[in-house]
């Protein structure tokens, strides 16, 4: 997947998990939880949605780099380069 | 022997099945298994004489109108994937704290409680304002400050001991295990989920969420196992590796989640007889359920839910002698929601609480039993009416439970509502793979429950 896919899957999870957010004027530069009415079992709900879709793991220690859209679409890059939208 | 579940929960009330739809919703094979022929704990639901009844509902707590984005009800809703429009929240009329002289109006707005505190305690408004920013500032899950005394803090902040127990007294009948006193952590979730949030209800009771929670938990795959009640937790060392079944049947499971309530699933894992019983909570009710040949509202009662109390101080601990203590109790209609396109109940309804003591119901014999029932039904609506209009010139039927009947249907020791004192808010036990959740938890009411079950499976099942 590449960068630009990564981030659709990243909206399309967001979409589930707060229906109610508007997701169009996400500034991907700027953490989510000042965006977005996130909390922690919210975070949690990436991490678990990113696993059950596409098996992808991510350790609990590495929760922080899911802070903003840029940092989660670097982050996912090398993890998710093999795997088809 | 069969297959070993990812996680296998014990009881099918709210948190139970909250927490299986997580985890199935995850991919986990999930089993709750539950003793009773029908799903809710607690919070149940049955039918008799022709009519439908709910057990313990009298308010969904923690409302919040849709497009809430924070509090637990809009967290619960994300976290399992409803929408608002699912649990058809009808919010409540208005309620009233009724003490001897003095009474409080409040509803899911603060302002009005704020106005009725000027009006009735004008030197105390200050305090109420320092109160409401204490409570906005505690943070769940710290369990040192969970267990500070809230008489403690409320006397630092009032000088008026009268409204001090006129604020308890609501959020210890709604939530309180403990005697007397109550826990900060406690007070502070009780004081957000019903004087700055709020109460509602959906028009069919409490069957249209548990039938919710139910359809979902198995569309997802779980298996729910009704009229399994377990036996014994079944160990290895410090894990558990499944259960004993009632009928002797074995189910393994990777982990345990217990619903069962704290000192129950100590019992379940072996803890001694002693042991238990000195840790399960003591506080238990009768319920009186009146239906009525016309609405509430015809005889003058509109209130939503009355929290009386005939003396100056509120007294919240099991009856000293006698079955009941009725001096404080609760009276609650059903029908004063505000339904959408203004829909009704069939019938009027009445619901009064008092506080019991579960020993000496149970050792009535049967005659006694049935005689006594009669007996405190009228003796709990006498003191309920000194602070709503008389109504039972209108029964068309009654109904009634004891702690007994808690008991019968819930396998909770001493019928307790609010399980033990002493909360557990991570949920860990002296296995490593066994959890609680529910009551014994820490959060109570509906919400509470669905939120209890949704935090201990994500801390502990889904990582």
């Amino acid at each position: 997947m590449a960068p630009e896919e990564i981030r659709e899957v990243i909206i399309e999870i967001l979409g589930d998990i707060a229906p109610d957010e508007d997701l169009g004027s996400l500034d991907d530069a700027v953490a989510f939880r000042e965006q977005l009415e996130l909390d922690s079992m919210d975070f949690l709900d990436i991490v678990m949605e990113l696993r059950k879709r596409y098996r992808v793991q991510i350790p609990e220690e590495e929760y922080g780099q899911l802070a903003s859209m840029d940092s989660t679409v670097s982050y996912l890059t090398p993890k998710m380069a093999e795997i088809a939208k | 022997m069969t297959q070993a579940y990812d996680t296998l929960i014990i009881g099918a009330g709210m948190s139970g099945l909250a927490a299986g739809i997580r985890l199935a919703y995850y991919d986990q094979s999930v089993a709750i298994v539950e003793r009773h022929k029908t799903i809710g704990g607690l919070n149940s639901f049955y039918r008799t004489g022709g009519r439908d009844y709910d057990v313990g509902l009298h308010a969904v707590t923690n409302f919040t109108p849709k497009g809430a984005k924070k509090g637990p009800l809009s967290r619960l809703l994300r976290q399992l994937r409803f929408q608002w429009e699912d649990f058809a929240l009808a919010p409540q009329n208005q309620s009233r704290i009724a003490f001897p002289g003095v009474s409080l109006a409040f509803s899911n707005d603060i302002m009005l409680l704020e106005a009725e505190i000027a009006r009735c305690f004008p030197d105390q408004v200050q305090a109420f304002a320092n109160l409401r920013s204490q409570v906005l500032e505690y943070d769940d899950l710290d369990q040192a400050a969970f267990e500070i005394s809230t008489r403690k803090v409320l006397g630092q902040i009032f000088s008026d001991p009268l409204l001090i127990d006129m604020i308890l007294c609501p959020l210890m009948w709604y939530g309180n295990a403990r005697q007397h006193d109550m826990d900060w952590g406690q007070f502070c979730i009780m004081f957000r989920s019903i004087f700055l949030e709020g109460f509602a209800r959906p028009l069919r009771g409490v069957r249209l969420i548990l039938k919710h929670l139910v359809k979902k938990f198995r569309s997802l795959g779980g298996q729910l196992l009704l009229r399994h009640g377990v036996q014994e937790i079944v160990r290895d060392g410090d894990q558990a590796v499944g259960v004993i079944l009632d009928d002797g049947r074995e189910i393994q499971a990777k982990r345990i989640l217990s619903s069962a309530g704290w000192v129950e699933t100590q019992r379940l894992m072996g803890q001694s007889e002693v042991a238990v019983q000195q840790e399960a909570g003591q506080l238990t009710f009768i319920e009186t359920i009146t239906t009525l040949d016309c609405m509430p509202a015809k005889l003058g009662m509109e209130d939503t839910i009355v929290f009386y109390n005939d003396s100056e101080r509120f007294d919240w601990r099991p009856p000293q002698d006698g079955l009941c203590d009725v001096r404080t109790g609760v009276v609650c209609s059903p029908n004063n929601y505000l339904y959408a396109d203004d829909q009704q109940l069939s019938d009027g309804v009445v619901r009064i609480t008092s506080i019991a003591d579960f020993e000496r119901w149970r050792s009535l014999d049967e005659a006694a039993y049935r005689r006594e029932k009669l007996r405190w039904y009228d003796l709990s609506a006498d003191s309920a009416v000194r602070f709503v209009p008389e109504f039972r010139h209108h029964a068309i039927d009654t109904d009634m439970f004891t702690p007994t009947t808690i008991k019968r249907f819930t396998w909770h020791d001493n019928g307790a509502v609010y399980g033990a004192p002493q909360k557990r808010l991570d949920g860990r036990t002296q296995l490593e793979n066994v959890f609680v959740c529910g009551t014994d938890q820490g959060f109570v009411g509906i919400v509470g429950a669905i939120i209890s079950g949704i935090s201990i499976a994500n801390q502990h099942c889904l990582k």
